[in-house]
């Protein structure tokens, strides 16, 4: 039984999120199972100029400590990973992060587009995108490369976002493999994590 | 939309080097193929027809690097890093040295070097310290000398200024001209304005406090490191390193010369020669 289809060939996971995305993000990680065997890597929406607390709030029920990288640090598996405030964070292909203060994207820094388009490009069809709930388009794009470069995508069910703006874009712009609730995404990465025992 | 492979950003930063003596060859690749894809699109140009005018146009490699060169930056970035060079590491420059020496490595279009002149002036010392701002593009050279930035620009530099919690008022030191914000001549009064290639320059000077913030992600770590040996260079023994707040030296050769001196703001000092 494996209704989603997955198999143990995947390397990363991508998460963007914005405007009401935080308690999804919350519930994914207070659920994951322990020893998730990828890399998670976040890049939500956050006030540029507060550089603290975020990382500290999203840890108190995350299964595992989530840390903002430093610049040109490794990606490990099983390691939950934060944009830090006012920095665009991309990924190298050698799997380290490369963090930028370039202009802002889709008014954004850090930007999704950013994060999942360079995870799209050093991953390609071993990388699965999860776009949140969120109030603009950013993300979409990035959505796309995914899902250009055979990657795995999914977006949570607009209904159940508190602003479905940033889903709705990236069902505009590309194929979507799988729309779910929040406790569905769960139940997908607790699938996931199945495949790696 | 226009893509790029790595083998024709390689031909790219080779031809550049080769041919103008600009070495972007180890820049981290990420950046990199976006500011290369950015200037494709702002131009329309193909990677080929980009090849061909870099190599036809000899003019055309100034608005390249203009483009290349990541030049956004605030007044007063991360405030409380300018609350730590006020009140921890000026201070403790100044036990031993009543005047002293400052590189802006990297200084873009001069917002920093404007946020350093503006606290100096609040801390009655700016008339005791030299300054030396570099960057590899001239034209934003001339930028930061000028002084001047768009009003627009003004309310975020502002609000940092505020968290910095600076003695004056931040409107003090402009006045507002066709949109623009042109800050007090006096404020650069002891700053030199050079073209300085972190790459492929040499050591110029020695200097009390080095400010490289947010230059280096930019580069892979050979180049990291191969620049950090020359900051280490061009520092007194004691003098002091200030890089960005996620930027990080563990990986670097030269590491183990430096003592972190705040890890939060990411401020080293040299203790070794």
């Amino acid at each position: 039984m494996n209704k989603f289809n997955l198999n143990n060939s995947y390397k990363a996971v991508v998460i963007g999120g914005s405007a009401g995305s935080f308690q999804g993000v919350v519930k994914i990680l207070s659920q994951l199972p322990k020893g998730f065997p990828l890399p998670i890597i976040m890049c939500l929406h956050r006030l540029k100029h507060v550089r603290n607390g975020f990382v500290e709030a999203l840890s108190i029920k995350s299964i595992v400590q989530v840390t903002e990288p430093y610049d040109k640090e490794s990606i490990k598996k099983g390691s939950v990973y934060l944009a830090p405030a006012n920095y665009h964070m991309s990924v190298e292909l050698g799997h380290s992060f490369a963090l930028s203060t370039e202009e802002m994207v889709n008014n954004s820094r850090p930007a999704i587009d950013i994060t999942l388009g360079s995870c799209a490009f050093v991953y390609k069809d071993k990388l699965i995108g999860i776009l949140l709930s969120g109030a603009n388009r950013d993300g979409a794009m990035g959505m796309k490369h995914i899902h250009d470069r055979g990657g795995y995508t999914i977006v949570q069910e607009p209904a159940e976002c508190m602003i479905d703006t940033m889903p709705k874009s990236a069902l505009a712009v590309t194929k979507i493999d799988h729309v779910l609730k929040v406790d569905q995404i769960v139940e997908f990465l607790k699938e996931l994590d199945k495949q790696y025992r | 939309m226009f893509d790029i492979d790595i083998a024709d950003l390689k031909r790219i930063s080779e031809l550049i080097y080769q041919k103008y003596n600009y070495d972007f060859r180890n820049y981290a690749m990420s950046s990199f193929k976006r500011r290369v894809l950015r200037i494709m699109e702002l131009k329309k140009l193909s990677v080929d027809a980009l090849l061909k005018k870099l190599s036809d146009t000899p003019g055309f490699v100034n608005e390249f690097l203009d483009e290349l060169t990541v030049n956004v930056t605030e007044m007063f970035r991360d405030p409380s890093f300018w609350r730590v060079m006020r009140e921890e590491i000026i201070p403790a420059i100044m036990l031993n040295h009543k005047q002293f020496k400052i590189w802006h490595a990297g200084c873009s279009s001069g917002e920093e070097v404007l946020s350093m002149c503006i606290m100096l002036k609040e801390m009655g010392i700016l008339q005791d310290v030299t300054m030396i701002a570099t960057d590899l593009d001239v034209n934003i050279l001339d930028k930061a000398k000028s002084g001047v930035y768009p009003v627009k620009n003004m309310e975020l530099n502002e609000k940092n200024y505020i968290r910095f919690q600076g003695t004056g008022s931040f409107k003090q030191y402009y006045r507002e001209e066709n949109g623009n914000a042109v800050f007090n001549k006096d404020l650069l009064m002891n700053v030199s304005f050079r073209r300085h290639d972190l790459v492929l320059g040499d050591i110029f000077n020695k200097f009390d406090l080095i400010l490289c913030r947010n230059v280096m992600i930019y580069f892979n770590q050979n180049l990291q490191n191969e620049v950090l040996k020359k900051f280490h260079e061009s520092l007194f023994k004691y003098g002091y390193l200030a890089i960005g707040s996620k930027e990080s030296l563990i990986w670097c050769d030269y590491a183990n010369r430096f003592i972190v001196v705040n890890n939060e703001e990411k401020i080293y000092k040299k203790i070794k020669d």
